[in-house]
């Protein structure tokens, strides 16, 4: 019964950095699968991306071809890469996200809708929005095969990792069209 | 008369607030796996089917279920005839320190936004009941939900549809933000802080003595939210909500306030009795 309802037939499989093809490829709707670096970034990292962006910094991570991923995890517990890591809502991340968009950001991943001015950025510069599923932090803590600490220690659970995940299984929402599929 | 030590509570509490941010409430997985077996949205299935998988991992694993740990609300209710030696308040708040201590701290300052650093202090609602039980019922509050509830202060000619329309416009309008599919508290009557009270409460207390047509009114609110399409995560699909809780007191005759708090799927949660 498990087996039946969990999986989805014929998902496609794709390797972070995203082609620009592969990214054409993805279609509204469509559930995917997903391994390779992202990084993770909330409200307060993404204020001082675009603070340091402003100031003509150099950011702690090449946002070309980047894929972030909007997670504060739990701390991990001894020996353990990571704690529990799911997605927090995107929409926070709409007044920052047009602009490291139009810096190279490619994959943006979250839960919930974006806003117009968001959609409007993936369209014109080809990146693409994918849903995780919200309050789902147990199974993606089981996908982080590393974990390594980039930028703003400071800042505890909102600081900036670089995790390597493996076959996450995300809802393509904002395609490369601009095209979006959430209520 | 009874008499309990307030220092005797902390560790059965704080274990009891460990196992819940691991192990999300059995009901409410039930009724997880009941919307994936009738849910018609291909990608809502898949949804469920994730959250799913998500809980028997955190319950496995003792992973906590999402990352938020949330806030922790408590309602405490104090039976007239136990006498409590030690400090209640300060029991409870070093039960939530212990039992967050390795989950993720989300208390911070309002104005300067410093975290706590331990999670507390907990929100504690105090009642004093009859008898000699000290009873505490714990709800872990992530800030995606609950930033999503409202208050609605109707004028009585609004009536039941007012009430109904008032968690619609809600639940449209928190949209796929509180993670889908929910569970809505809502307090009905009273005042402003006392609405909003019960619509915490019905979340976190079961309700023994439910009145026939409050049961009836969580019903039909129950298939309205079901009717919106919104559906899991957001996705589009037949179940948005997996239960409706109303709680109500007598108000003013110039007044029906409503007040609606969302709770995620992630409903982490225990009653004790002491």
């Amino acid at each position: 019964m498990n087996e039946k309802h969990n999986s989805v037939d014929n998902i496609k499989s794709y390797v972070l950095p995203l082609s620009d093809s592969d990214i054409s490829e993805m279609q509204c709707g469509e559930i995917i699968r997903l391994s390779g670096t992202v990084y993770t970034a909330r409200d307060a990292a993404h204020k001082r991306f675009v603070e340091a962006m402003a100031d003509g910094k150099t950011l702690p991570l090449d946002l070309a071809d980047a894929a972030i991923y909007y997670c504060g995890p739990t701390p991990a517990a001894d020996g353990e890469l990571i704690g529990s890591c799911g997605p927090t809502t995107s929409s926070r991340m709409d007044d920052y996200a047009p602009t490291l968009i139009k810096a190279g950001l490619k994959v943006m991943i979250g839960k919930g809708k974006r806003g117009s001015a968001v959609n409007e950025a993936i369209k014109k510069h080809r990146a693409v929005y994918l849903a995780a599923i919200g309050g789902a932090g147990a199974l993606y803590k089981n996908k982080v095969k590393s974990c390594e600490p980039v930028a703003y220690p400071d800042l505890g659970c909102e600081a900036v990792y670089k995790l390597q995940m493996e076959d996450v299984e995300l809802l393509v929402a904002t395609d490369c069209r601009g095209k979006s599929c959430l209520k | 008369m009874r008499t309990i030590n307030a220092d005797d509570i902390i560790l059965p509490i704080a274990d009891k607030i460990k196992h819940s941010l691991t192990n999300v409430d059995g009901p409410t997985l039930e009724a997880l796996k009941k919307a994936r077996d009738t849910e018609s949205s291909r990608l809502c299935r898949w949804a469920l089917g994730q959250i799913i998988e998500n809980d028997e991992i955190a319950a496995r694993d003792c992973a906590y279920a999402c990352q938020d740990c949330g806030q922790a609300v408590m309602f405490v209710s104090v039976g007239q005839d136990l006498h409590i030696n030690g400090n209640l308040t300060d029991a409870i708040n070093k039960a939530v320190e212990k039992g967050y201590a390795t989950a993720r701290k989300s208390v911070a300052d309002p104005l300067t936004r410093i975290n706590t650093g331990t999670n507390t202090p907990a929100i504690i609602h105090y009642d004093v009941t009859v008898g000699d039980k000290l009873t505490v019922s714990y709800l872990a509050k992530g800030a995606g939900s609950e930033n999503m509830s409202k208050v609605y202060m109707l004028t009585p000619s609004k009536g039941e549809d007012g009430i109904i329309n008032s968690v619609l416009d809600c639940v449209k309008s928190a949209g796929s933000s509180p993670c889908p599919p929910i569970i809505v508290g809502v307090g009905v009557g009273g005042t402003m802080e006392v609405c909003a009270t019960l619509s915490k409460k019905a979340l976190a207390v079961e309700q023994n003595d439910k009145r026939d047509d409050v049961a009836r009114l969580e019903k039909r609110i129950l298939d309205e939210i079901n009717s919106t399409g919104i559906g899991a995560q957001g996705f589009g699909g037949d179940v948005t909500a997996l239960s409706v809780h109303v709680a109500v007191a007598p108000t003013h005759i110039g007044m029906l306030p409503v007040a609606v708090t969302i709770q995620c799927h992630s409903d982490r949660k225990f009653t004790a009795e002491f």
